[in-house]
C-alpha cells in the first residue's frame, strides 16, 4: 500500500518534472518561432528603412552621382539652407509645400468632418452616399491629375465655364503664378471622402447613451456638440492631422503631372517631394538630394513630435478619466 | 387632463415635422455635394466620347453628338508599344506586390498578437513609428543599391521589398488576430497544435476577412503607384498604365479625349474593386481608421 503510494509519487514528481522542462524547452521552442515569424519585418526593416537611412545620411555629406563620390562635409547643408534664395530653391520649396499643407488640410478635414456629422444623422441610403463620396480617393493619382488639368483648363475648362455662369472671369488657373497652388489645393478637396470615412467611424463609435442623458439634462443641440461630440471625436481628429500632414506634404504625382515635372510656372508650385525628384533623378546630383532629403524628414518630424506633445492638450482620451469603459 | 394630452400629442407631431424638415434638408445637402462630386467624372466620360471639335466648345456640350467610340480605339493604339503590355505590366506589378503583402505580413502580424518574446513591444513601438516615415529618405540609397543589382528597367524594386511586411498592415491584422478569442488557442494546444498549427489552421481561415481588406488595400495601392514606377521604369515596354498615361500627356499635349479615355480605363480596376469590396473597405478603415 506504502510502496504503490510512493510509486505514484515518485511517478506524479516525474510527470510533474517532465512536464516542467518540456513546457520550458516549449516556451524556448516558441520564442525562436516567434523570431523566425517577425525575421521578414526585421530583415525588411534593416534593408529597406533604417540601413538607407543611414546610408542616405552619410550621402548627404557628399556628392554623388552614381560613378564618382566626393566628400564636401557640410556644403550640402549650408546651400540648402542659405538665405540667399538666388543659391537655393529651398526656402521656395518649403513654401509652396506649407501653403499647400496648411490650406489643404483644414479644407479636406472639415469637409471630410461635415459630410461625416450629415451622414451620421440615421439618414436613409447611408451607403450610397458613402460609395459617392468616396469614389474619388480610389482613383489613380494619374487619372485625378488629367481629369482635373481638364477641369482647371482656363478656355474651355468646365470650373472656369461655371464660374461665367455667376459672372465671374475665371483665372488661368495653372498657368498663373498666383492661382497655380489654390487650383491644387482645390484639387484635394475631391479627395475629402476618405477623411469623411474615418470621421465617420469615429461618430459612429461614440456611445448614444452618452447623448440621451445629455439630452435628458436639457442639454441643446449646439452644447451636445461642443461636449460630447468634439471631446470624444478628438482622438480621431489627432489620427487624421497626423497622418494628414504627413501625406500631402509628400503631393507629388498631381504637381507632376500637371505641370509637366516642372513646378511652375515660375517654380509656382515646385512642391518638396518634386524638386527632391528633379535633383536626385534629373540632374542626379544624389548627395544634394539626400541632404535635402534629411531636411525633409527633420521638418516633418519635428511636426510630429509637436503634434503629439500637444496633443495631451487638446486630445481626449477616456481612459484618462472614466477608466470604467475602454 | 385631456387638454394636455392634445397639446402633447401636437408637439411630438411638431417635433415629427421638424425631425423630417431637417431630414429633408441633409439629403438636400448631401445629394448637391454628391453632384459636385460625381460631376468631373461624367465629364471626363463625355469629354473620352467627344468628336474634336466639341471639345472646345464654349459652353460646354454634355451629351457628345455623336457618340464617338473611335476615340476608345483611337487612344488605346496611339502608343508605339501595345497597350495591352500596359494593362499587363500593372496587372504583374498589382498582383505581385498584393501577393507579397498579404504573406509577409499574416506571419509578422501573427508573431506580435499572438506569441511571446523578449524585445517584442519595443519591436512593435519601431513598427509603428516607420508609419510615421517619408519613404523620400530612404529613396535615393535604395536607388543606388538596386541599380547595382541591375535591377532598373525590372519590376523588382518596387515588388520585392513587399515581401518583407509593412508597418501599416502589420497594424492592421494585428488589430484583427486580437480580436479572435484566445480560448481557441488553448482549445488548438490541447488538440496538440504546435504554434505553426495555430497559425494555419486558426488564425489564418477565420482571419480571411482582414486577409481580404489586406489584398484589397495593397492592389489598389500598387495600381495607383506613380513614383516609384517613374524613378525604376524607363524603357516603354516596361510602363504600367500610369507611365504611360504620364508619357502620353508629355509627348501628345492636350489630347483631351485620348487622356480622358485612358484615364478612364485607368480608373476601373480600382474603381470595381471598391464597388464589389465596399464593406471590407469600410470595415478596413473602422479597423485601422486609416484612409484606404
Amino acid at each position: 500500500m506504502s510502496a504503490q503510494a510512493q510509486g505514484d509519487r515518485t511517478t506524479l514528481i516525474g510527470r510533474l518534472t517532465s512536464s516542467v522542462w518540456s513546457r520550458r524547452t516549449l516556451r524556448q521552442k516558441e520564442e525562436l518561432i516567434a523570431y523566425l515569424l517577425v525575421s521578414p519585418w526585421v530583415i525588411g526593416f534593416l534593408a529597406f528603412i533604417l540601413g538607407p537611412m543611414l546610408t542616405s545620411l552619410g550621402l548627404s555629406f557628399t556628392e554623388t552621382d552614381l560613378f564618382t563620390l566626393e566628400f564636401v562635409g557640410f556644403e550640402n547643408y549650408t546651400k540648402l539652407l542659405s538665405f540667399d534664395t538666388t543659391r537655393t530653391l529651398f526656402w521656395t520649396t518649403l513654401y509652396n509645400t506649407a501653403y499647400y499643407v496648411f490650406l489643404s488640410i483644414p479644407l479636406t478635414i472639415s469637409a471630410g468632418f461635415f459630410i461625416a456629422m450629415l451622414l451620421n444623422q440615421n439618414i436613409s441610403a447611408q451607403p450610397t452616399y458613402r460609395v459617392v463620396y468616396y469614389l474619388p480617393a480610389v482613383i489613380p493619382g494619374i487619372a485625378t491629375s488629367l481629369l482635373w488639368l481638364w477641369l482647371f483648363q482656363p478656355e474651355f475648362g468646365l470650373i472656369n465655364w461655371a464660374l461665367s455662369l455667376v459672372g465671374i472671369e475665371g483665372p488661368r488657373w495653372l498657368f498663373d503664378r498666383s492661382t497655380a497652388k489654390m487650383a491644387l489645393v482645390l484639387m484635394s478637396v475631391w479627395g475629402a471622402g476618405s477623411n469623411m470615412l474615418i470621421f465617420l467611424a469615429g461618430l459612429q463609435g461614440i456611445p448614444t447613451e452618452l447623448y440621451e442623458a445629455a439630452t435628458i439634462d436639457g442639454a441643446g443641440i449646439w452644447r451636445r456638440f461642443r461636449s460630447i461630440t468634439i471631446p470624444m471625436i478628438s482622438p480621431t481628429l489627432f489620427f487624421v492631422v497626423v497622418t494628414q500632414i504627413i501625406w500631402s506634404s509628400q503631393v507629388f504625382t498631381n504637381v507632376y503631372v500637371m505641370t509637366e515635372g516642372k513646378g511652375g510656372p515660375a517654380n509656382a508650385t515646385l512642391m518638396m517631394v518634386l524638386y527632391l525628384y528633379q535633383v536626385a533623378f534629373r540632374q542626379y546630383r544624389m548627395g544634394y538630394a539626400s541632404a535635402y532629403a534629411w531636411i525633409f524628414f527633420l521638418i516633418l518630424l519635428v511636426f510630429t513630435l509637436v503634434l503629439f506633445r500637444s496633443s495631451k492638450a487638446w486630445v481626449y482620451y477616456e481612459t484618462e478619466i472614466g477608466g470604467q469603459r475602454s | 387632463m385631456s387638454g394636455a394630452a392634445v397639446g402633447m400629442g401636437s408637439s411630438r407631431a411638431s417635433i415629427e415635422r421638424s425631425r423630417r424638415t431637417l431630414t429633408f434638408f441633409i439629403h438636400a445637402i448631401l445629394i448637391a455635394g454628391g453632384i459636385i462630386v460625381m460631376i468631373p467624372l461624367a465629364w471626363m466620360l463625355s469629354t473620352s466620347l467627344k468628336p474634336p471639335h466639341q471639345i472646345t466648345k464654349f459652353p460646354p456640350i454634355w451629351i457628345p453628338d455623336p457618340f464617338v467610340w473611335s476615340n476608345y480605339v483611337r487612344a488605346v493604339t496611339i502608343f508605339p508599344v501595345s497597350f495591352v503590355v500596359f494593362v499587363r505590366n500593372s496587372m504583374y506589378m498589382s498582383l505581385m506586390i498584393t501577393l507579397g503583402t498579404v504573406l509577409s505580413n499574416a506571419v509578422v502580424a501573427f508573431a506580435f498578437a499572438r506569441l511571446t518574446f523578449r524585445g517584442s513591444r519595443v519591436l512593435f513601438i519601431i513598427v509603428l513609428s516607420t508609419m510615421m516615415l517619408p519613404q523620400q529618405v530612404t529613396m535615393i540609397p535604395l536607388f543606388i543599391l538596386f541599380s547595382k543589382f541591375g535591377w532598373i528597367n525590372t519590376y523588382n524594386p518596387l515588388i520585392v521589398p513587399h515581401f518583407f511586411a509593412n508597418a501599416y498592415f502589420v497594424f492592421l491584422l494585428r488589430q484583427f488576430y486580437t480580436t479572435i478569442p484566445r480560448e481557441l488557442d488553448d482549445a488548438a494546444r490541447i488538440d496538440g497544435c504546435g504554434v505553426i498549427g495555430l497559425f494555419l489552421r486558426i488564425m489564418l481561415p477565420l482571419s480571411k476577412p482582414a486577409l481580404g481588406i489586406t489584398a484589397i488595400f495593397a492592389f489598389t495601392w500598387a495600381w495607383n503607384e506613380f513614383l516609384g514606377p517613374l524613378i525604376y521604369l524607363s524603357r516603354m515596354e516596361t510602363f504600367p498604365l500610369a507611365i504611360a498615361l504620364s508619357f502620353l500627356r508629355a509627348a501628345h499635349g492636350v489630347l483631351w479625349s485620348e487622356l480622358m479615355v485612358v484615364s478612364f480605363i485607368a480608373m476601373l480596376p480600382p474603381v470595381i474593386l471598391f464597388f464589389v469590396a465596399q464593406k471590407h473597405y469600410i470595415q478596413g478603415i473602422v479597423i485601422t481608421g486609416v484612409k484606404g
